[in-house]
């Protein structure tokens, strides 16, 4: 099994003048290449923070992060962008789809970053429209489309580049639980063709269709 | 990329219609405005030169003062130039040129009960059509001897014909000018008016006639015709030796036609200058209103920003599709007010002359784009600096 991710005693501290908060204490965790895990833990136990500093959004105080081998903490900016948009997939809480933009173009949108060609984009973003089941949504904007087909075009967006990971935020919250176990069998089916899924969610149901759960409790891994 | 940015500021644009029709609605004032002053001024400075050119060729102007002295031109307690300055440079230029002594005034005419006020009245010596262009539509123009005689006719132009007669021909008729009668001889072609000034609302009686009537005995002009072009320059030069035999070099001014329109031409493009730059102020307070706008669109589209950070983009996407936001914005305010600029200055050429000039579309288009690319860096820079998970967490 090939580790994609390896944290090593991964603190976050977060100053606010004279007040410090340690959001994550000394964490230690390997996901391998393959791996449906779920991470849980109530409001403010530090699971947002870890997502946060898996996806490259945030940078911990201290330890190292490596991503499929490659030492984090040292990138600027603009890598740590490529970085995001190659080997990341996001998936959102409130799916995050731009306003009155198609599901096509939607998918698209993190193709532009990777500077690939319009009629490339649109090719990929298809393919990738149909493995969610909306190949019959492609020109529909979000307005149009019901709170589980925007999340399924969330994850057509996150699945365009062909990442390694994919990074889900809550990605049931905003759904009810027809909409939510549906999004549960495309992620099992996902994981099953090989995709490496970090999922965080307060929900003991929906935590259930990991493989794996983590939970995390005041910064620190149970 | 390039296009992808584009595409997305103009429907960013296009989703909020009224609120980018609003903000460009400076940069469109201000352009519109800078062309259509411009295009004025130019208008005037062609109309100006047309009119110098129309009078003749070869032309020497003296006037009375001295341009750029500390004694205005045309200022009538300066005016020292009398009949036999005229007299002496036309002995002494005898076969070189043409002079010919012009004085003026206004005064009300008077044809039976019909009246015409504010008319220029223009006494001038027989010669003066051979070196002023005067087109007759009827009659004629009086010769030296009927000048100097001192006889009281009149040649009249067009808006003075039609206020006092109608429709019947003036020739033969006899007009009151300042209490005397004048017989009409000649009715000149129309000029046109233009600027608010109508310039056929003029009348031509002889010098003589002119001096004794108003006592005026100060010339308003003397203009020498040089029998050809190359002589123009020596002529100039000897009209002011002999000139400064009599006067001191304060007391007159000796133009040529050339000299004359390169002043004018200096004076419309100060002109020019001026009106432009205030028009470009409008243009500044435009740049501010794209400012907030694209503050508040920032502001706006946090979320967008943030996510767009997570699929992969770097701060400088994020910094390039704001700034060309507010370029497409100021462009489109630029074009529109081009095209307003444009189709107002035909308008108003229909009245006025306009002459819409190329450097101005350039000048101002540039400039409102150069406002958007000044005032989209600030709101730009902060849409890039945003912090991606707060960015997404911003409700």
């Amino acid at each position: 099994m090939k580790p994609v991710i390896i944290l090593k005693n991964i603190t976050k501290i977060y100053q606010s003048g004279e007040l410090s908060f340690r959001a994550l204490k000394n964490i230690n965790l390997t996901i391998n290449e393959g791996d449906f895990t779920a991470i849980t833990g109530a409001s403010g136990s530090g699971k947002s923070t870890l997502m946060n500093i898996i996806g490259l959004l945030d940078i911990p105080t201290s330890g190292t992060f490596l991503l499929d081998n490659v030492e984090t903490s040292k990138l600027n900016d603009n890598q740590l962008a490529k970085l995001r948009n190659q080997k990341i997939g996001f998936i959102f809480q409130s799916f995050n789809l731009l306003p009155r933009t198609s599901a096509i173009d939607n998918v698209a949108l993190p193709l532009i970053y990777a500077k690939i060609e319009k009629y490339e984009r649109l090719e990929k973003a298809k393919i990738s429209l149909d493995l969610v089941g909306l190949s019959d949504k492609l020109k529909s904007h979000p307005n149009q489309l019901s709170g589980g087909q925007q999340q399924r075009v969330a994850i057509a967006r996150a699945l365009v580049t062909n990442p390694q990971i994919l990074l889900a935020d809550e990605p049931t919250g905003n759904l009810d639980s027809k909409s939510g176990f549906e999004i549960m069998q495309i992620f099992k089916r996902l994981n099953k063709e090989g995709k490496t899924i970090i999922m965080i969610t307060h929900e003991p149901e929906i935590a259930k269709h990991a493989k794996k759960i983590i939970t995390i409790k005041d910064g620190d891994i149970l | 990329m390039m296009t992808e940015t584009m595409s997305s500021a103009l429907r960013s644009i296009l989703a909020n219609r009224l609120r980018s029709i609003l903000t460009i609605l400076g940069i469109v004032i201000g352009v519109t405005s800078v062309i259509l002053l411009i295009s004025l001024v130019s208008g005037l400075n062609s109309f100006i030169t047309s009119q110098i050119e129309g009078l003749g060729s070869n032309l020497i102007f003296v006037i009375p003062g001295r341009i750029g002295g500390s004694r205005s031109p045309g200022g009538i307690q300066a005016n020292r130039l009398i009949l036999q300055d005229a007299t002496n440079l036309q002995k002494q230029l005898l076969d070189q040129a043409k002079v010919s002594a012009v004085v003026q005034r206004t005064s009300t005419l008077k044809y039976n009960n019909k009246l015409d006020r504010g008319v220029a009245i223009f006494g001038v010596q027989g010669n003066y059509p051979d070196i002023i262009s005067v087109k007759l539509t009827s009659g004629k123009f009086f010769n030296d001897s009927e000048a100097n005689s001192g006889r009281k006719v009149v040649v009249i132009g067009p808006t003075v014909a039609s206020t006092l007669f109608g429709l019947t021909s003036p020739i033969g008729q006899s007009v009151d000018i300042g209490g005397l009668k004048y017989k009409v001889i000649g009715l000149t072609k129309s000029r046109g008016s233009t600027f608010g000034i109508d310039q056929d609302n003029s009348v031509l009686i002889p010098l003589t006639a002119a001096q004794k009537q108003f006592g005026l005995d100060r010339l308003n002009t003397i203009y020498i015709s040089a029998n050809n072009s190359e002589q123009v320059r020596k002529v100039q030069a000897e009209a002011t030796s002999i000139l400064k035999k009599r006067l001191s070099e304060d007391d007159f001014s000796v133009q040529t036609q050339e000299q004359t329109l390169s002043t004018i031409s200096q004076i419309t493009s100060v002109l020019s200058l001026a009106l432009g730059g205030i028009a470009a102020i409008s243009l500044i307070v435009g740049g501010i209103g794209i400012m907030n706008i694209m503050l508040v669109s920032v502001t706006e589209r946090t979320k967008e920003i943030g996510l767009r950070k997570a699929l992969g983009a770097r701060p400088t996407d994020i910094r390039n599709q704001f700034l060309i936001e507010a370029i497409t914005l100021s462009g489109l305010g630029g074009l529109i007010g081009i095209t307003l600029g444009i189709s107002l200055s035909l308008i108003i050429g229909l009245f006025l002359t306009t002459t819409i000039t190329w450097w101005s579309i350039v000048l101002s288009f540039g400039f409102s784009t150069l406002v958007g690319i000044l005032f989209g860096v600030m709101p730009a820079i902060r849409a890039a600096r945003l912090n991606p998970i707060q960015a997404l967490r911003y409700e």
